[in-house]
């Protein structure tokens, strides 16, 4: 079995509105499994617009993209939602959960989705999920009643619902202070480590980067240097 | 697993519903309100277009068999079998009675059919009534009054007096309420009939009945049949009409035509005769139709420009759902299901509110009136209506919710999450 998580082959995408503006140059890269992986840079050098492509919702782009050795390039929206559920799982830049369903909801919906489980086990999974981001207490309150920090941690927590094999997040602790920070990535770490899960992070926390197995550092579109 | 899958579309639904509850209940109104006026609507206009028509058939035979008086002519038949050509200006028809030749073989016969409920014969003739010096015409109608009143219930409609007084009063005669008012006559009375003859006879009012039809109760009376065949001076065989009432009146049109080979008198089925009423009918029921889908597809607007709303406002949401997995048709379901609940709940609703307001209209006494034999105005209650109803309002927002849900579909997760 291969070892790659993710192969980006000759990755361009370009913006036309309203000129027209090339975010990512010819990116092409391999990502190993049961790796925790950083992404800096700069702001506006296309990060998020990366890891959009990675992630299969952004479609619009040119070259090959290759998950868990599956060519998922050109496949159909509807395809590409089940491989969300099933193998991604994903925390956005600015945390963004259903304002209308309590956090345990927020959380088990992805879950409710696959249907893999029964509702109770999942109940009991989210409960799981939550107490790693240390958010048990909060768990029946409605998602809209939280701060910025603990919103991040319920999305995080939603992110691991479904055990998936990769694991995206754009800034996931940007709106965290140090201790919660270093608690995300410490559920990171064991996850690459003992789960074998993949961690891809966006990041402009140095301390992060240091911590994280490989570094891949991107300016203008383009991937400089990966270490 | 199929199941569980639908369950979570329809739990999304169901918190984005509750968590709008203003905006849900306004919606479901629309469709509570184009509901429950149809309902009302349709069921107050066939009660009265049924009522009309129990009314018209109730008074009327459902096949009458009469022997109709044509010009015919018997100076042709002096030329017929000649070479030259013969024409003939303004022929008289023949003397001829309108009498049912063995009218009384031809009721029995028609009595022992399996689909005739009930049958009679009548004499009947048109004569005018006196009331000074000014005539009136109108009919008379000897006939075997116990019979009558078993096919036409005459003693309900009877205002004054009994209907059996003219079985022990020989010159008895039961009159219409209108006739009964232009002779300024009262139950008691006696009334001068003259004959197309030329005879005239007097007779006691000993009832006044209303059938509340104008055409019957302005011009009829009724006797016995004896008296009106001493009237017009003929033997006790003689016999003008046949009535016949039908087990099911919608039999009628194709037993005349039988009835009309076989004996060759003219069978009137009460379709022909009431045509103009069944045409304002047909009238009355298409526009009640149209009204009513009007207000249920304006209802569906109301509720395409609220999904419509919802979805712009649920961008974000429909965005993560989108990112943590969701398919397009998930997303879909998730609306439609939105719509499908306003429009079962309205539309129930609108059918338990449709109910009241026709129970209402009901309750509504009809101004009193000496012709018509009502209290209260006439409604139906068919089940009919109300599974027309639910179905037209579930399919109205069904349709209203399609085309929303999918654009919600088609929304692109990654440009609302760029921000
Ligand atoms: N929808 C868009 N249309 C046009 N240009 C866009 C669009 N979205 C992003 N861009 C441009 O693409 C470039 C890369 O944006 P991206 O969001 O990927 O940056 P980033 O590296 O994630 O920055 P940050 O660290 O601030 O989040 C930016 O210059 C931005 O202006
Ligand atoms: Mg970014």
């Amino acid at each position: 079995m291969s070892t790659l998580a993710l192969k980006a082959d000759h990755i361009s995408k370009s913006f036309y509105d309203p000129v027209t503006f090339e975010v990512l140059r010819d990116v092409s890269f391999e990502i190993e499994k049961s790796k925790f992986y950083s992404i800096i840079g700069k702001s506006g050098c296309g990060k998020s617009t990366l890891l959009y492509v990675l992630s299969t919702m952004d479609t619009d782009y040119k070259g090959t993209l290759e998950l868990n050795g599956n060519v998922v390039t050109g496949q159909s929206q509807n395809e590409l939602a089940r491989f969300r559920n099933e193998h991604l799982g994903f925390v956005f830049q600015f945390h963004f959960l259903l304002p209308e369903f309590s956090v345990l909801k927020n959380i088990m919906l992805p879950a409710l989705k696959l249907g893999k489980y029964s509702k109770s086990e999942i109940e009991d999974r989210a409960y799981e999920k939550l107490k790693l981001v240390d958010m048990t207490e909060h768990a029946l309150k409605p998602a809209s009643k939280l701060s910025g920090g603990q919103q991040q941690r319920v999305a995080i927590a939603r992110s691991l619902i479904n055990d998936p094999s990769i694991i995206m997040g754009d800034e996931p602790t940007g709106n965290l202070d140090q201790n919660n920070s270093r608690i995300i990535v410490d559920i990171f770490m064991k996850l690459a480590h003992e789960s074998g899960q993949t961690i891809i992070t966006v990041t402009h926390d140095l301390d992060i980067a240091a911590q994280s197995d490989n570094v891949i550092e991107m300016m203008d579109g383009k991937i400089i240097s990966m270490t | 697993m199929r199941l569980f899958k639908k369950s979570v579309n329809l739990d999304i639904a169901l918190t984005h519903l509750l968590s709008k509850k203003k905006q849900t209940f306004v919606a479901m109104m629309g469709v509570t309100f184009g509901i429950s006026m149809f309902i009302t609507m349709i069921s107050f206009m066939t009660g009265v277009n049924e009522f009309m028509m129990e009314l018209t058939l109730d008074g009327s035979p459902h096949v009458k068999i009469y022997h109709p008086i044509e010009n015919k002519t018997v100076a042709m038949d002096s030329f017929a079998g000649s070479a030259e050509m013969t024409v003939l200006h303004h022929p008289k028809p023949k003397n001829e009675l309108p009498k049912l030749k063995d009218g009384h073989i031809i009721l029995e016969e028609i009595s022992s059919l399996p689909e005739v409920s009930g049958a009679l014969s009548q004499v009947s003739s048109q004569v005018f009534y006196n009331n000074g010096p000014v005539k009136f015409p109108g009919m008379v109608v000897g006939t075997d009054i116990l019979k009558e009143n078993e096919l036409y219930n005459l003693t309900e409609k009877m205002i004054e007096g009994n209907i059996t007084d003219l079985l022990t009063y020989q010159d008895g005669i039961l009159m219409g309420l209108g006739l009964s008012k232009k002779l300024g006559a009262s139950v008691g009375d006696r009334v001068s009939l003259t004959t197309p003859e030329g005879q005239t006879f007097f007779f006691r009012v000993m009832g006044i009945f209303a059938f509340g039809m104008g055409a019957i109760d302005d011009s009829r009376s009724y006797a016995s049949i004896s008296t009106v065949q001493k009237l017009l001076q003929v033997d006790p065989s003689y016999i003008t009409d046949i009535h016949i009432k039908m087990k099911d009146y919608n039999e009628a049109k194709s037993l005349g035509v039988r009835l009309e080979q076989s004996y060759g008198y003219k069978a009137e089925d009460w379709e022909t005769a009431n045509e103009a009423v069944l045409v304002g009918e047909i009238i009355r029921n298409t526009m009640t139709y149209v009204v009513s889908i009007t207000m249920l597809i304006v209802a569906g607007f109301g509720i395409y420009n609220i999904m419509n709303m919802n979805i712009i406002n649920k961008m974000r949401d429909i965005a993560i759902l989108k990112a943590t997995g969701f398919e397009g048709s998930d997303v879909s379901k998730i609306f439609l299901y939105q719509s499908m609940i306003i429009g079962c709940l309205g539309g129930i609703l609108g059918l338990l509110l449709g109910f009241i307001f026709s129970s209402g209209i009901n309750q509504v006494p009809f101004p009193q009136n000496d012709f018509i034999n009502i209290d209260t105005f006439p409604v139906n209650f068919k089940p009919f209506h109300y599974t027309l109803g639910i179905v037209f309002g579930v399919v109205t927002t069904l349709f209203a919710g399609w085309f929303p849900s999918r654009k919600a579909a088609k929304v692109d997760p990654v440009e609302i999450i760029r921000g």
